[in-house]
């Protein structure tokens, strides 16, 4: 009698608990929080959360196997604009971001246009010409690393074959050789990314305009700049964007090919936070400094192309 | 006569800059091959022509399979690659149906939030990273990477999905609602296989981008037997400025099968993946 209305009770807490997280999770709303939350905790915790800590970091002295540090202010920042590697650094970053990426636009368009052709084998081609961009850097640059060998280059091999030259290029040697044989690689790993965008982007090219076009007695160069470009305008905008960010904060390419050798000649910015904050002395206050002196940078081609994508959806 | 003409201008239009195309891009590899296969003797004689192979031998492959701790680090390699993808997979699912689906404050705001982080790169968290993992225990395991990993592809394959479920008109799943589905067996029924071209193309990218990861891996993981295949082929097979290039240029080549291999099978995807989330936004 009594042990009745208590296991109603008890049977009733649960339901009407369980009924009340299944009303509160059809709001879409709290469903949409519910959702996102194992995502953004992991962002939170190894990205906002380290994006801060760098900063407080760049502040101070703190280098690997002294935890702490003390706070030094700017003192980092201040002491990297005296630093003559540090200067080459920003420099090498700018042509290495900038300087390879008309190469890799213009070969990218050109091949995007090649494989929009019908011939044979155009699928098995397309596939196989993509493999620069897939497969792991840093092992591909290892490929690279030996063609620039100063003993072994094939490259250096053909050009005394067919005597052009004397002795072997030292393609690694001295700081303008290096910096041009890490464009090079650096626009070989790139031209299939932009390929490959422009070519889905081409997809969306009317035919009829062309021929139409065609009617009219427009050549093909006439066609290509009336009727294509403006369809992949937009895509080449973006893939130009996305491919400066990533070439900018780039890493395993010179860390393979240079390490940022000879004499510190050819750091980017990642080689040389990485040397300065865990590689060499171990400075993980400076270290940290080098890699923020690239966010200016990147949050003004963040916003461009935030803004260029915004402007695309509406 | 006009068919002669047509195939020279094919010929110097179409098939000789393919033929350029061809060679430049796929050079490199075609020397990891070549040099993989070459035996040490021929491989230092600079008075024959490196350029082909004449004789062959797998002792190089012998080598680095027995003699290095290669196959160690395709384990590692092939842990954090299938745990990271696992993980950001079921949280970018998750994120990217949230986005595309559902109407609530500041989702615009979480939108531009993911499409931002996509564009952090790893060179500008990795110092202050490496002293998260190390506070939190996780230096040189394997979820140092599982779970750093997931920074760079939670935000690529979240945009990407978000597309995807954005394109599934609403009235479906709210039949399916109507008719006595709940939320999540509506999700799971109805939405997530029409979304499942989506999710092969962020899996198969999560895949790819943490196989081929190098700085955090180089990073976190230091000792020798926790590492991964690039970064143990390019720290420890390279001693002391004394290249093995046979077995360099052998675990170059396997290091990079696996991702040529998932990638073939789903070049599709792969490329749809490419232009929706790095072209699209």
């Amino acid at each position: 009698m009594t042990t009745a209305p208590a296991r109603t009770a008890v049977q009733a807490l649960p339901s009407t608990w369980r009924e009340r997280v299944r009303q509160w999770l059809d709001s879409e709303p709290v469903l949409a929080y519910v959702f996102m939350s194992p995502g953004w905790l992991i962002l939170l915790l190894f990205m906002s959360y380290p994006f801060v800590l760098g900063i407080w970091i760049s502040l101070t002295d703190r280098s690997v196997g002294l935890p702490g540090g003390e706070f030094v202010g700017l003192r980092n920042y201040w002491e990297l604009l005296q630093d003559s590697v540090f200067r080459s650094t920003v420099i090498n970053t700018f042509i290495y971001g900038f300087v390879t990426v008309p190469f890799k636009l213009l070969l990218g368009l050109l091949l995007a246009l090649l494989l929009n052709q019908v011939f044979p084998l155009r699928n098995l081609l397309r596939a196989a010409l993509l493999l620069p961009w897939i497969v792991p850097t840093a092992l591909s640059s290892l490929a690279w690393l030996m063609l620039y060998d100063a003993v072994l280059s094939p490259f250096s091999w053909m050009l005394k074959d067919w005597g052009l030259v004397e002795s072997n290029i030292a393609f690694l040697g001295t700081r303008t050789n290096a910096i041009i044989s890490l464009c090079i690689a650096n626009i070989w790993r790139g031209t299939p990314f932009f390929a490959v965008a422009i070519l889905a982007g081409l997809q969306a090219v009317p035919q009829e305009l062309h021929e139409a076009a065609a009617i009219e007695g427009a050549n093909s160069l006439q066609r290509f700049f009336a009727v294509t470009l403006p369809v992949i305008k937009g895509i080449i905008v973006i893939t130009t964007l996305f491919s400066i960010i990533w070439t900018f904060a780039d890493f395993q390419l010179v860390y393979v090919l240079t390490k940022g050798g000879p004499a510190n000649s050819t750091h980017i910015f990642g080689t040389f936070a990485w040397q300065e904050g865990i590689g060499g002395a171990g400075k993980l206050g400076m270290g940290a400094a080098v890699s923020l002196y690239m966010f200016p940078i990147l949050a003004v081609l963040s916003a461009l192309l935030l803004r260029y994508v915004r402007s695309q959806e509406a | 006569m006009v068919g002669s003409k047509r195939l020279s201008s094919r010929l110097l239009f179409l098939y000789l800059p393919l033929a350029f195309f061809t060679v430049f891009l796929l050079f490199p590899f075609y020397w990891m091959l070549i040099i993989s296969l070459k035996p040490n003797s021929l491989l230092l004689n600079m008075k024959i022509n490196p350029l082909f192979l004449t004789q062959a031998t797998l002792e190089h492959y012998r080598y680095l399979l027995t003699n290095t701790d290669f196959p160690r680090w395709a384990w590692n390699t092939a842990v954090v690659t299938f745990g990271s993808t696992f993980l950001s997979l079921t949280s970018s699912i998750l994120m990217g149906y949230a986005l595309g689906r559902f109407r609530f404050r500041g989702g615009n705001l979480a939108g531009t939030a993911i499409f931002l982080a996509y564009l952090i790169p790893p060179t500008l968290l990795f110092i202050p990273l490496s002293q998260v993992v190390a506070r939190f225990g996780l230096y040189n395991t394997y979820w140092a990477l599982i779970l750093t990993y997931p920074t760079f592809l939670v935000p690529f394959a979240s945009w990407l999905l978000m597309g995807y479920f954005r394109t599934i008109p609403r009235e479906l799943e709210e039949c399916a609602m109507i008719d006595g589905a709940s939320r999540f067996q509506a999700m799971r029924r109805i939405i997530l296989p029409l979304a499942l071209p989506g999710v092969l193309s962020a899996g198969i990218f999560s895949f790819t981008l943490s196989w081929n990861e190098f700085l955090y891996a180089l990073v976190f993981m230091g000792s020798g037997e926790m590492k991964t295949i690039p970064v143990g082929t390019v720290s420890d097979l390279i001693r002391a400025d004394v290249f093995q290039w046979g077995p360099l240029m052998a675990a170059a080549l396997l290091g990079s099968v696996p991702v040529a291999i998932a990638y073939m099978f789903f070049v599709d995807q792969y490329v749809s993946g490419l232009t929706a989330g790095a072209v699209k936004g």
